[in-house]
């Protein structure tokens, strides 16, 4: 799976969970961009895409993403990409 | 909303739930309003988002309070300005096993590990008497779910060291408390999560993370589990079954194979998974689920299939049967409308995806259950929750028999040219008194049940009619009905606030499986004479329209009330009582207080 493709799927997910078909993530964006992105909807986005790229992250992983570029680059990681 | 039943996807709810809200809303159904208030041990922010959709699937819009992060104790026990302001309708406390924090030790005696359990007893115990004090509502608790570990391994069931044993002896004491108090209802997350995994349930990821005491992705099944109990005791459960006959009660088609060759009972492996599913309706029957049938089928044949001698079900154990080459829906309004019952409240059950979706197109929030192959059948339609049992009646044990004899008046009333010779062959009895303590579940499950003979649609938990039955300002009456083949049970309810010389009529209900039988009447007369006892000379009724409660918009005009006011909230009524009151019912014979 190539980053573009990770990048789209990860667009579903979050205009989905935040039920707001004007999101486009790019590799910056950050819990400061989307404002009903606080801890608890953390989860909500590690559980949906955990379900959709079938990877499971550990606490450490989690902790270090700081933003959506770096979500992607650990999913990749993930899925031994 | 299919999405929202049994079996569902717990990740495409989780990651949606924003628009599921969305397109239920839009849905512009009738909603009763209820305030939850959710005590946590532990985070509950998703429970409560996803319990609202379950919860809105029932029609119950839901308002919550939450309590901060683990503050059950404290909320419940010193109480709490935002949570007193809230008046809770119900409470709901999600306590896990993450709120035992110790556990006995093995170098622990049995008496330290006694005084331990006593201590945390003592501690759940106190939140529950003082919320009851404090808000008379009903609560529900969660039991504890299995550890994650087991130090000592499978000695931990039994030793009292171990941590399964200890937490199994809680919720043993939980079940005590449960089985004395009537408003006290237990949330089994001990079985769900065993039926979801224990393992998967018990991730600890959610907990270091998030302070989650289960899998973020089992939510769903948990929320589903607490809103089938909330809906179950405001009145929303199921009442009925729809079933069909071929490939769903037997294997085959009885009209083409012959009922020789259908597949029921324990010779044939297929024979024996439907002869198993025959059983669970048969015992569902059993805690009051009325049972009918809806099928494309010759009658004769239908019959013959029901007949076979491995079938667990017969005949005579369904109240409606339509057996026939109508459309399946058009049945089943039909049953609906023979058994007074809204057609939502039953669930059709068919092997055929078809069916299911006309029935589904044609019948607005009607369950048509996604079956599955037929071993599936049980847990699909059990796990739905459609008749959570959260008070059991004697009226739900024997709901059936009743509609039974329900089905014979109508068969007599056709030999008969005159109604009222009619209701005189019936040779009614009737009791009428105020509340009695045996008598409250029944009447506070009508309160919550009876939607179209309902004039206000107040709904009333256990507590709230206790509370009404001892306040002398109250006239209260239940109603209940005999006849030559058998006991119908309380069937109506009146509440009167007294004001003065006025009773004002804040509920008038009965059941609409006595509708007819001038049973209204019965109920007015007695209503006067405790008015008259009271020394109220005039009694005002209320009448609140709502989508079901059409039937009786000129009920108190038939009772002799005259129009006051009226409104789009409904109409206000009043009568006057004179001396000369004559009583109205003329067939059924009246037992009254002495």
């Amino acid at each position: 799976m190539s980053r573009e493709e990770v990048f789209e799927k990860l667009n579903v997910i979050f205009r989905n969970n935040f039920d707001d078909d004007g999101i486009t993530l790019c590799d910056v964006t950050s819990s400061e961009d989307i404002e009903d992105w606080d801890s608890l909807e953390q989860i909500n986005l590690v559980v949906a895409i955990q379900d959709e790229f079938k990877v499971k992250f550990n606490i450490d992983e989690v902790n270090a993403m700081k933003n959506v570029g770096e979500m992607v680059d650990f999913i990749l990681e993930k899925m031994g990409v | 909303m299919k999405e929202l039943e049994y079996p569902f996807d717990a990740s495409w709810i989780l990651s949606n739930r924003r628009k599921i809200r969305r397109s239920l809303l839009a849905g512009n159904r009738n909603y009763i309003e209820k305030k939850v208030a959710v005590l946590g041990g532990s985070t509950t922010a998703n429970i409560i988002q996803i319990l609202d959709l379950f919860l809105m699937n029932q029609g119950i819009k839901a308002t919550f309070y939450e309590s901060e992060y683990g503050m059950y104790y404290e909320d419940a026990v010193f109480g709490n300005q935002e949570l007193s302001a809230f008046h809770p309708d119900i409470i709901y406390i999600h306590t896990t096993n993450r709120n035992v924090p110790e556990v006995p030790a093995v170098s622990d005696s049995i008496e330290t590990i006694d005084v331990l359990l006593e201590s945390y007893m003592k501690r759940f115990r106190t939140i529950w008497e003082k919320l009851s004090e404090n808000y008379a509502c009903p609560i529900i608790q969660n039991n504890f779910e299995m550890p994650l570990f087991r130090l000592l391994g499978n000695r931990d069931a039994w030793d009292k060291h171990g941590t399964v044993n200890f937490l199994s002896r809680m919720n043993q004491q939980f079940y005590e408390y449960a089985e004395i108090h009537k408003d006290f209802f237990i949330c089994d997350i001990n079985y769900i999560s065993a039926d979801y995994g224990l393992k998967e349930w018990s991730d600890t990821f959610y907990w270091n993370m998030y302070k989650y005491a289960l899998n973020v992705n089992a939510i769903p099944y948990l929320s589903f589990n607490i809103a089938n109990i909330i809906k179950s005791i405001f009145g929303k459960n199921k009442k009925g079954l729809v079933l069909d006959l071929d490939n769903t009660l037997w294997g085959g088609v009885v009209g083409d194979d012959g009922v020789e060759n259908i597949k029921i009972g324990p010779e044939t492996p297929p024979g024996q998974v439907y002869l198993e599913f025959q059983e669970y309706v048969k015992q569902l029957k059993q805690i009051g689920v009325i049972l009918n049938i809806n099928s494309k089928n010759d009658s004769s044949n239908a019959l013959a299939g029901l007949r076979h001698p491995n079938s667990a079900l017969a005949p005579e154990d369904f109240i409606e049967i339509r057996a026939n080459w109508e459309s399946k829906d058009r049945n089943m309004y039909s049953i609906a409308d023979a058994i007074h019952l809204l057609p939502e409240s039953l669930v059709f059950v068919d092997d055929n995806p078809a069916e299911r979706h006309i029935v589904r197109e044609q019948i607005p929030n009607i369950c048509a259950p996604e079956i599955g192959e037929s071993h599936e059948y049980i847990q699909n339609i059990d796990r739905n929750g459609f008749f959570e049992v959260t008070y059991l009646s004697d009226d739900d044990l024997k709901r059936n028999e009743m509609y039974k004899e329900n089905a014979e008046r109508i068969k007599l009333l056709g030999s008969f040219s005159d109604y009222g010779e009619y209701l005189c062959s019936l040779n009614m009895r009737a009791i009428i008194k105020p509340f009695e303590p045996v008598y409250l579940a029944r009447i506070a499950q009508l309160t919550n049940k009876s939607n179209q003979f309902n004039l206000t649609t107040k709904r009333y938990t256990q507590a709230e009619i206790e509370e009404v039955s001892n306040n002398v300002n109250f006239i209260t009456l239940y109603g209940k009905l005999e006849d030559r083949f058998g006991d119908n049970g309380v069937v109506s309810v009146c509440i009167g606030r007294i004001d003065g010389d006025v009773c004002h009529m804040d509920l008038w209900l009965m059941s609409c499986r006595v509708l007819k039988r001038d049973m209204e009447y019965a109920m007015m007369d007695s209503l006067v004479s405790k008015c008259i006892v009271a020394g109220v000379v005039k009694i005002r009724g209320y009448y609140y329209p709502t989508s079901k409660n059409g039937m009786v918009k000129q009920f108190y005009e038939t009772m002799g009330f005259s129009l006051v006011s009226e409104s789009p909230e409904g109409t206000v009524w009043s009568f006057d009582i004179e001396k000369s009151y004559t009583k109205q019912n003329k067939y059924i014979q009246v037992e009254v207080e002495v």
